[in-house]
């Protein structure tokens, strides 16, 4: 069985991001960039799914400039079998990243494929969807627990309410949850050892020819800043202070 | 031509978050069609009819819908999709599963969690939990987008019945089984409605919910959480507050040991009032509270329970 999972470059989820100088995006020269979370929980969940043998080959798939080639090592490091990058200089909309990663599922034809549940940056929640509506797939997002029965996968997924369990037939797309499980920590010998292993590039274009994305920043701004609070000694204190800010009424 | 809702409903209620959708769209002034889906011909429909806004009721009833797939809707979507502007929803866990693969069938792009509408094609969102906004316009001729229930307010009821008109489902999508759901059982309101929100972090530990259900019930308050309190297994998910859980602005919010990590505050920075209860005088919620209480919170957590009347 073969897994492949999608991932993002992002700004690691620890640095507060800052808008540039020149106001037209998001400060992110020198700074520390990651696998989107989510994304690595997806991988993670692929390599225990290989430790268990249900799966025997993980390729790990970015979209985005060269560069993108830190994380993908990363992700060989953490130990997936195959690192490949579609190389896209331009930013793209999810579903230009969508329609990339189907024409990837055609040529590759995975089982299985695992994505973040929304990455960290846009926080769109949007390309595992699209990515399955694309392969006319079943599709478990939002997942919290996995199991691979024979030829079906058994998600557990958060819902609203609570959760739901679905048996999907594969090739099947999984969007993982922060729930899915912790990933490993990464030993300094395997990212030795991944710094040899080859990246495989395809140039976005050369697999689809029309990306251009539907939806465009036109402006970025920071958010309303609340004005500083106060203070308040007790809980008698608190709950006059309540009382007078009418916070309590209904 | 039309605007298309999704709806959302617990097989009692359409949810408040479809009623923020109907006012959101309004800001089109186009006649708004709202799409129901459910297993069969009810009260909900009826419910549907009377919410002001709402122009059309499509009701699609169908044996599948009893436990809706993302399959099965969002090719109804792209059957209907294309008699549209635009086809929203709110950001809920339900539609977010539905409306990207809708979107991707019908070949448009989607915005999410907008917060604000500036055009018929032009939208706010923020970006890095909260911590950025973007203004973003589509090109699209369908328009496609959910939008922050909490950023528009919730369509009232209406005198006036809106015509139903039923749709017919899709034959069910055969490679996804639905094999159970578990459901908390609380009668706390629902967190994205309720005006009033007690929220509780990971030192709250195993009597978490023993502990503020009491503050809870006398404010006739909703219970929040952080993700450390959902992961230990002190909460369930769906009590989860952030970026990666559900996004609220009630009139009170009440954090007690809350740090106030970034993705904890992206869900509940926008609370007309914050009141942060936190021993540590350093810990960032206080950044953002308009009123600190720094006490140990089991100390103080009877007190306040007591001294509410
Ligand atoms: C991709 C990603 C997404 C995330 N999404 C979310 C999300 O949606 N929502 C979310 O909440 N988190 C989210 N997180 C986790 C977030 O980063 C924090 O880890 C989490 O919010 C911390 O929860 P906490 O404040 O309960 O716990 P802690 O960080 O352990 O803080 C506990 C606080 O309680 C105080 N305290 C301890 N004991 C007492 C006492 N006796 N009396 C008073 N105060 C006390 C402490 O001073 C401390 O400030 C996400 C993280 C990642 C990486
Ligand atoms: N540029 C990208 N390259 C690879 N995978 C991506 C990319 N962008 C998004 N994804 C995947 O799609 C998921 C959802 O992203 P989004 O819809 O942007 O919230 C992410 O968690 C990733 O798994």
């Amino acid at each position: 069985m073969k897994a492949l999972v999608a991932v993002k470059r992002a700004l690691d989820y620890n640095i507060v991001p800052r808008i540039r100088s020149d106001g037209t995006d998001v400060d992110i020269a020198g700074a520390k960039m990651s696998i989107s979370p989510l994304d690595e929980i997806a991988l993670e969940e692929a390599l225990r799914l290989k430790e268990q043998n249900k799966v025997d080959e993980i390729l790990v798939v970015s979209v985005g400039p060269a560069i993108t080639q830190d994380v993908l090592r990363h992700g060989l490091a953490m130990g997936a079998s195959r690192a490949l990058l579609l190389e896209a200089e331009s930013l793209l909309d999810q579903l230009g990243i969508a329609k990339l990663l189907h024409a990837l599922v055609e040529r590759e034809k995975p089982d299985l494929i695992l994505l973040g549940k929304q990455s960290i940056d846009d926080e769109a929640c949007q390309v595992g969807q699209m990515l399955a509506g694309l392969m006319n797939a079943s599709q478990g997002t939002f997942a919290s627990k996995l199991q691979l029965v024979n030829d079906e996968i058994i998600v557990t997924r958060e819902t609203e309410a609570g959760t739901e369990t679905l048996a999907l037939m594969l090739p099947a797309v999984i969007t993982a949850d922060l729930r899915l499980n912790e990933p490993r920590f990464v030993k300094l010998p395997n990212l030795m050892m991944a710094k040899k292993k080859p990246i495989e590039i395809i140039p976005a274009n050369e697999l689809v020819t029309h990306l251009e994305p539907r939806i465009k920043r036109t402006q970025i701004s920071p958010p309303a800043t609340r004005p500083p609070g106060i203070l308040v000694k007790d809980v008698a204190d608190l709950v006059t202070t309540l009382n007078k800010s009418g916070a309590l009424h209904s | 031509m039309s605007v298309l809702i999704l709806a959302e409903h617990d097989g009692q209620h359409i949810r408040q978050s479809t009623r923020s959708s109907i006012n959101a769209a309004q800001a089109r002034n186009e006649p708004v069609h709202l799409l129901l889906c459910s297993d069969h011909a009810d009260t909900l429909a009826h419910e549907a009819q009377h919410i002001k806004g709402v122009d059309l009721v499509l009701h699609a009833s169908a044996k599948h819908f009893a436990h809706p797939l993302a399959e099965d809707i969002a090719s109804l979507i792209m059957k209907l999709g294309n008699d549209y502007t635009a086809i929203l929803a709110a950001h809920t866990p339900f539609t977010r599963n539905i409306l990207p693969r809708a979107a991707a069938l019908l070949d448009v792009g989607m915005i999410s969690d907008v917060i604000e509408i500036i055009s018929p094609n032009t939208y706010v969102r923020s970006i890095y939990a909260g911590n950025i906004l973007v203004t973003v316009k589509s090109s699209d001729t369908l328009q496609m987008f959910t939008i922050r229930t909490s950023a528009f307010k919730p369509a009232e009821n209406q005198e006036r019945a809106a015509p139903v008109q039923s749709v017919s489902a899709p034959d069910p999508f055969k490679r996804t089984r639905f094999i159970d759901e578990v459901h908390h059982v609380s009668d706390r309101p629902d967190l994205s409605s309720a005006k009033i929100i007690v929220s509780g972090g990971r030192p709250l530990g195993d009597q978490f919910e023993a502990l503020l259900t009491p503050l809870a019930k006398k404010m006739n308050a909703a219970i929040g959480a952080t993700r450390a309190a959902v992961d230990a297994g002190f909460a369930p998910n769906e009590w989860q507050v952030g970026s990666t859980g559900c996004i609220v602005a009630p009139q009170l919010y009440i954090a007690i040991g809350i740090s106030g990590a970034v993705q904890h505050l992206a869900g509940m920075k926008d609370s007309q009032v914050i009141v942060a209860i936190n021993h540590d005088p350093d810990a960032p919620i206080f950044k953002v509270a308009d009123y600190g209480l720094v006490a140990d919170l089991f100390e103080v957590l009877p007190e306040l329970t007591d001294a509410l009347n």
